[in-house]
């Protein structure tokens, strides 16, 4: 006899935790991560147990590639024009102001000297497509690693070199590198490795 | 629901019979979490969490001004030569080796009953001492200033051996880094990266070739 009453009832899910939680979780991504860096090749590094975090500024980053492809970054974006200034006033040449701009934003460097010119006149698409192909000289008779490093020294003297290499690069190119900074009397740098899962026993 | 309820006229008390107003304002959250849905997408995917490990480490100088009586001499006795050779093989010696014969040179491996063990053996005094300085620390009873001065202080101590990390150019970074790696494991505090020597390197290539010889008798019997 009696109809079966359908409850109506809304539909409306309540989203103020729902918020809360997302707030929260974005705060902690905010707070905790660091941007990852544009670098121009993949490189894995080596896993270690050392547990020495390396230093947030001041820091010249040698990023090595596995076929033995050198490229610098450092933090700075004055330094990084200093350091141009005075190398290129080492090799004789010159920087228009607009060039000098380009390479100012520049994430990671490497192209030898020479071309440095026709690379800073391209579009920075074509800048990130070609500059893997690059990669700073450090062969003996034309070492321009070693000027970098020693023009980038003589910008900033608290600069920490941290070497960041793939993990399959042949030791001869760590040799040319780590010799070339024997010669420049920086007896002192990193190694950039990840974090080694097993516990050291 | 997010909602605020108003009471409007104040009701009860003032007017028995007046109607009373109930106001809900309801605040629709839902583009909210998809706002932030998304910014934490974005930082997800655009961030790393991990800070990269570093390693660090004093090379020698190669001053040529530095006489060779200057020199940091080694004694034969507590002198290790790990020798890092391609296809991720590592061979050592102790103290000198004998150049003409390449049974002095001895294969060993990354693994931890290779290298590490060896390590490990030579330079028992510092890492029993080590492992009392890390459970007082785990008690409390030293800070950790004081913990790392004597950490210090036991891997710079007179009997503890020396290694000499020598590279071939065929060995990778990695295998450079897994060897540094030992030295830290192994709590040793006095270690060195040198360059290979003709001398050494005529020695591995010898030793490589005779243990090409014993697998291929093994197999060719």
């Amino acid at each position: 006899m009696s109809k079966v009453k359908v409850a109506r009832k809304s539909t409306l899910i309540d989203m103020t935790a729902m918020s809360d939680v997302t707030v929260l979780l974005l705060t902690f991504f905010m707070l905790t991560s660091t941007f990852v860096k544009k670098e121009p090749v993949q490189v894995a590094t080596p896993a270690s147990v050392s547990e020495i975090k390396i230093p947030d500024t001041n820091i010249l980053q040698i990023l090595i590639d596995p076929t033995g492809k050198v490229f610098m970054s450092m933090d700075k974006q004055a330094d990084m024009v200093e350091t141009l200034d005075k190398v290129s006033g080492e090799l004789g040449m010159s920087f228009t102001p607009e060039e000098v701009k380009i390479f100012r934003i520049q994430k990671t460097f490497g192209v030898p000297m020479k071309s440095m010119k026709a690379y800073l006149a391209l579009k920075p698409e074509k800048q990130d497509e070609i500059l893997k192909d690059y990669g700073i000289p450090t062969d003996s008779t034309d070492n321009q690693f070693k000027t970098w490093v020693k023009c980038a020294r003589a910008t900033n003297p608290d600069l920490r070199i941290a070497i960041k290499a793939d993990s399959k690069t042949p030791y001869k190119v760590i040799k040319d590198v780590m010799n070339s900074l024997q010669d420049l009397r920086e007896n002192r740098y990193n190694l950039i490795t990840s974090l080694k899962k097993e516990s050291a026993n | 629901m997010a909602e605020l309820q108003t009471n409007e006229g104040g009701g009860k008390k003032k007017g028995g019979g007046s109607k009373q107003k109930k106001m809900s304002v309801h605040v629709d959250f839902t583009p909210m979490v998809d706002m932030n849905m998304l910014l934490i997408t974005f930082f997800m995917l655009c961030t790393s969490l991990s800070k990269p490990q570093t390693m660090e480490i004093n090379m020698p100088s190669n001053d040529d001004k530095i006489k060779t009586e200057d020199r940091t001499k080694v004694k034969e006795s507590q002198a290790i030569t790990l020798v890092l050779s391609g296809g991720d093989s590592i061979f050592y010696y102790t103290g000198k080796p004998d150049y003409n014969d390449h049974n002095s040179l001895k294969l060993s491996s990354y693994k931890a009953s290779g290298i590490r063990s060896l390590l490990m053996s030579r330079n028992t005094e510092a890492v029993s001492k080590i492992a009392v300085l890390k459970q007082k620390k785990l008690e409390l009873k030293i800070s950790q200033k004081d913990f790392t001065d004597q950490v210090a202080e036991i891997k710079n101590g007179k009997n503890t051996p020396v290694v000499i990390v020598k590279a071939a150019d065929k060995s990778t970074y990695k295998n450079l880094i897994d060897a540094l790696d030992e030295m830290q494991i192994c709590n040793i505090g006095k270690y060195v990266i040198d360059k290979i020597g003709p001398a050494e390197f005529a020695l591995l290539k010898n030793k490589k070739d005779a243990l090409k010889q014993n697998s291929g008798a093994k197999l060719n019997p």
